[in-house]
């Protein structure tokens, strides 16, 4: 059953690939969003009658489809694992993907090359699915290359349009980067393990087993799971967008709106943090691992964040606020909390998508005009965008109950707390600036759309287009999107709302009366390492009931950090509240005075990363290539040989063909001279 | 009596000279005769062979030599005479058609 | 007797010193006379007078007379002093002579010189029949080495064969073997033909 959540969407692609346009644009809409909706069903059985029923510590599905590379020790299987890891990314990939296949037809509408739109988006689904469930880091590789790959041929969809082709590469490239990382990091996994794989084959213990054998490395030595661990963490910077590989998620927002949210805010790049967690085993082994993860996470956010307040394209906007949520994500995983991490992408997922979904509504409506300073009290015109818009600005800001508050409070409160790694504290003002940070830019985006006065077309009578961006505003008023658009904003809007209750920490629910455990981190803790545990400390709080990774460790009840006082947690909260608020009061008093307020251009050119990039590696490798690998070492020494060596043997033919002279007496002469030396040679015998 | 060694030693002086003649003249004719010279040569190794090893074989063996360098005189004569025809000279340095 | 064979020596090699550094192939013609004739002579002082009477009637007899007939007949004059196209074959002859000389002189050092005693010209118990005498070479040729002789004559009738074949200058021939020749060519050769028959 697990194989046909990865293949019903492989063959929604081949049917659009190969027939699509014949088939017209109802049947292909129709193929595509039944076969997400098959892995959706799938995935949804699998879940809760499979999965749920098991218990606790034995939550483990494996199935095996065919064994792919058997080499000596070296093994890799199209096999498939869903615990509860991928059991969570299947629900939310599929879901979301679903909803955003919906949407995107109605967006694609009209677009000649609809059935090739499908047919790509329907890839990304298998590969991405592949990737979670997967169960070895080489099939976990193939699904990651494949994302990789549908990413870059989604961002280049529009191919009449240098800036998407310039974009894809970028894209594909700097994945590249990252990816010489991870399979580094995957070869030294194979040489320090003899085996690549989640779970146990033949006798040989999961990688992630093994490593837990391990003792811990020192902070700041560099072992064998210290270099695994970062190889593999480099190539999440690439895929995940991080620095220093970020540079591409700005640029792919060149792709269509859907794209943007279904690869770049909810799943494609999730999959560096899914690959950090599910290796946690090695992660905890390896605090210098953890540091260096958590710092990049905290720079990384603050960073992205404050270049996503001075964007002025919608979706420029979003893209960073992606970057910088990542970032997040990676700091959770950095401090140990692998569980808050998760929590926070399926959240993400949710919000991020429905907030890039409905940019892709204002975008629609205001006939392809990107720019805020062009949009302006849209509030009357498109209703519907603006209510679910603003239900998940209030997610990413962190107000409560929405979801985002729970994901984000979480991870700063870790942060604060975490026994992990050192600088805790330090890590934490950085989250903390972050937050304010978001929501100051996320409400100067809401306040630019919706809010004030309109800006579009009335006194832009001289106006031309501008770049690919440009509408004429004045000529229709900007409208609401169709049904096949707002229903899934609607759906994604109630999640962003309502998705945040599955993890309800303790601390807070006990403010209600609800004595729980947090239950999505009580799900997901047999699939994740833990800290302490890793590091030999005696577990706390027994609750009778004993759990076993499949890293072999047991550990009994709560983690032994969460003997914490539940009051300190409380006041965490209330801080993490009070940020937000003040970061949307601020951007509130800011710009819904003068909206469109001039930035500082040193935000605004986004630090100028590219252009460092361009001249300190780019340019340097391009004329290094031109000027010495082709006009030297091809033209001359390469074709210089082989030229070379054809002109040897010419000339050396030249210089044979002298003997033959046509002259009998020089031939006679010769006879004799040879026959001299041959006569001689036995009268000196 | 005269040593075998001299009349060798004579052989190969006349044969040599026969041998230079071919690569110096220029005549097609005097080449021929040059090439008479070393055939002759020859019959004398094989008669001074044959006395001193006292048996008729080498002298009836120029006895054919000589019957066979007539045979050859003729035809290549022969074909010195059409060469001539066509030509109009007899330097054999003309005739240069194997020339690359 | 060493005498002798000294002096034709001598005679043998300046005859074919003149035979390769003449000009004119007739005076090469003549120095290979003399030299043929030295060759008998030292024939003789071998014991061999049947072959040294053969080499002057054959040798110098026919093939020179061959071949001063060919040099009449093709009107061939002394050398043209045109520019030799290989001028370094002329320096390349010495070195060579000398080289194939000396290595032949090592060669022969260890050749044996003591001859058989030459058996008595006029032997009582057989008269005519020492080596080299006709007698014998008759003998030998027409018993053992009957094949070699027959197998000559027949060579020796290719060559008058094939030697009339090549020399013959026949318009009909010439014009059967070149049949693709435009007709203006060929009229031409019949023009000829017929002034050569008339």
């Amino acid at each position: 059953m697990l194989k046909w959540i990865t293949l019903a969407p492989l063959v929604g692609a081949v049917i659009n690939g190969l027939f699509g346009k014949r088939l017209g644009e109802r049947l292909v809409g129709l193929v595509a969003c039944g076969s997400v909706a098959v892995s959706a069903a799938l995935a949804f059985a699998a879940f809760f009658t499979r999965l749920l029923p098991l218990p606790e510590g034995e939550r483990r599905i494996t199935e095996h489809f065919f064994t792919w590379i058997a080499v000596g020790n070296f093994r890799a299987d199209f096999a498939y694992l869903l615990d509860p890891l991928s059991g969570v990314y299947v629900l939310f990939v599929t879901g979301v993907g679903l909803l955003i296949h919906v949407y995107a037809t109605g967006y694609m509408h009209g677009d000649p090359g609809f059935y090739r739109f499908f047919a790509y988006l329907n890839l990304f689904m298998f590969m991405m699915l592949t990737l979670v469930l997967a169960d070895n880091l080489l099939l976990l590789f193939v699904g990651w290359e494949g994302v990789g790959l549908c990413s870059y041929l989604l961002i280049g969809y529009y191919i009449r349009r240098q800036e998407a082709g310039d974009a894809a590469k970028k894209a594909f490239i700097t994945n590249r980067v990252g990816d010489f990382g991870y399979m580094i990091g995957m070869f030294l996994a194979f040489t320090a393990f003899g085996t690549i794989s989640f779970v146990a084959k033949e006798g040989l213990p999961s990688l992630l087993a093994q490593a837990a054998e391990r003792p811990v490395e020192a902070f700041g030595a560099f072992g064998v799971l210290t270099g695994i661990a970062l190889l593999l963490f480099v190539g999440a910077t690439g895929k995940s967008a991080q620095i220093p590989l970020y540079v591409w998620l700005p640029d792919a927002m060149a792709g269509p709106t859907p794209v943007s949210a279904l690869i770049h805010a909810a799943t494609m790049v999730t999959a560096g943090v899914y690959l950090v967690v599910r290796c946690s085993a090695i992660f905890v082994k390896s605090p210098t691992a953890m540091f260096v993860v958590a710092v990049i996470g905290a720079v990384t956010a603050i960073f992205a964040a404050t270049i996503g307040l001075a964007q002025n394209d919608i979706k420029k906007v979003l893209a960073y606020s992606t970057v910088s949520q990542l970032g997040y994500m990676f700091l959770a995983c950095g401090v140990g909390a692998f569980t808050a991490a998760i929590f926070h992408v399926m959240t993400h997922a949710f919000f991020k998508a429905l907030l890039f979904l409905g940019s892709g509504s204002v975008i629609h409506g205001m006939h392809e005009e990107q720019d805020m300073r062009r949009m302006g009290g849209l509030r009357k015109y498109m209703p519907i965008t603006f209510a679910t818009m603003a239900a998940g600005w209030l997610a990413i800001c962190g107000i409560p109950v929405f979801s985002g508050f729970f994901s984000k409070d979480e991870i700063l409160w870790r942060t604060w707390a975490t026994t992990a790694v050192p600088w805790g504290k330090a890590l934490w003002a950085v989250g903390a600036v972050t937050a304010l940070l978001t929501a100051v830019y996320m409400t100067r985006l809401m306040v630019m759309t919706f809010w004030g006065r309109e800006r579009f077309g009335h006194d832009d009578h001289g106006h031309g287009g501008h770049g690919g961006h440009g509408g004429h505003g004045h000529q229709a008023q900007p409208h609401e999107s169709p049904p096949s658009m707002w229903m899934p904003l609607a759906v994604l809007a109630v999640l962003s709302f309502a998705g945040g209750f599955v993890g309800v920490p303790p601390a807070l629910s006990s403010l209600v009366g609800v004595h729980a455990p947090n239950h999505f981190e009580h799900f997901l803790e047999p699939a994740v390492a833990h800290v302490a545990a890793a590091h030999g400390e005696a577990a706390r709080v027994p609750t009778g009931v004993s759990v076993v990774y499949p890293t072999g460790q047991s550990f009994s009840g709560v983690p032994a950090e969460e003997h914490h006082d539940v009051g300190t947690e409380r006041l965490f909260t209330v801080i993490s509240v009070v940020v937000a608020l003040l970061g949307i009061g601020l951007g509130w008093l800011l710009f819904t005075r003068q909206p469109v307020r001039p930035m500082p251009t040193l935000l605004e050119n986004k630090y100028y990363v590219d252009e460092i990039y361009d001249g300190a590696i780019i340019n340097p490798i391009e004329q290094g290539s031109r000027h010495i690998l082709w006009q030297v070492v091809d033209v001359r020494i390469i074709d210089g040989v082989v030229n070379g060596v054809a002109q040897l043997f010419a000339s050396l033919a030249g210089t044979l063909r002298l003997l033959q002279t046509g002259f009998a007496r020089g031939y006679a002469a010769m006879i004799l001279a040879g026959a001299i030396v041959v006569i001689g040679y036995f009268a000196w015998r | 009596m005269i040593p075998l060694s001299w009349y060798l030693a004579l052989s190969a002086v006349l044969f040599t000279i026969g041998v230079v003649g071919v690569i110096i003249q220029r005549n097609v004719i005097a080449q021929f005769m040059c090439i008479e010279l070393m055939l002759n040569a020859v019959n004398l190794t094989f008669v001074a062979f044959s006395r001193y090893l006292g048996n008729t074989t080498g002298q009836l063996f120029v006895f054919i030599v000589l019957a066979v360098a007539a045979a050859e005189a003729a035809v290549g004569l022969a074909i010195i005479i059409c060469l001539f025809r066509n030509r109009e000279t007899l330097n054999v340095d003309e005739a240069d058609l194997l020339k690359l | 007797m060493q005498i002798l064979f000294l002096l034709f020596a001598a005679l043998a090699v300046v005859a074919a010193f003149n035979v390769i550094l003449q000009r004119n192939p007739l005076y090469s013609a003549i120095g290979l006379i003399g030299t043929l004739i030295s060759v008998a002579a030292l024939f003789l002082t071998l014991a061999a007078p049947f072959i040294a009477a053969v080499q002057i009637i054959v040798y110098a007899g026919a093939i020179v007379v061959l071949f001063v007939f060919v040099i009449m007949l093709l009107n061939v004059r002394a050398e043209e002093s045109r520019a030799d196209e290989q001028k370094y074959l002329r320096w390349l002859a010495a070195p060579l002579f000398l080289a194939l000389l000396a290595e032949v002189f090592l060669a022969v050092r260890y050749v044996g010189d003591a001859p058989p005693p030459l058996p008595a010209v006029r032997a009582a118990d057989a008269p005519r029949q020492w080596l080299g005498s006709v007698e014998t070479i008759g003998t030998d040729m027409f018993t053992t080495y009957v094949l070699p002789f027959e197998a000559v004559s027949v060579l020796i009738l290719m060559a008058i064969i094939g030697a009339m074949l090549l020399a013959k200058r026949d318009p009909q021939f010439g014009r059967r073997r070149a049949p693709a020749e435009p007709a203006a060519a060929a009229g031409r050769a019949e023009e000829v033909g017929a002034g050569a028959r008339r």
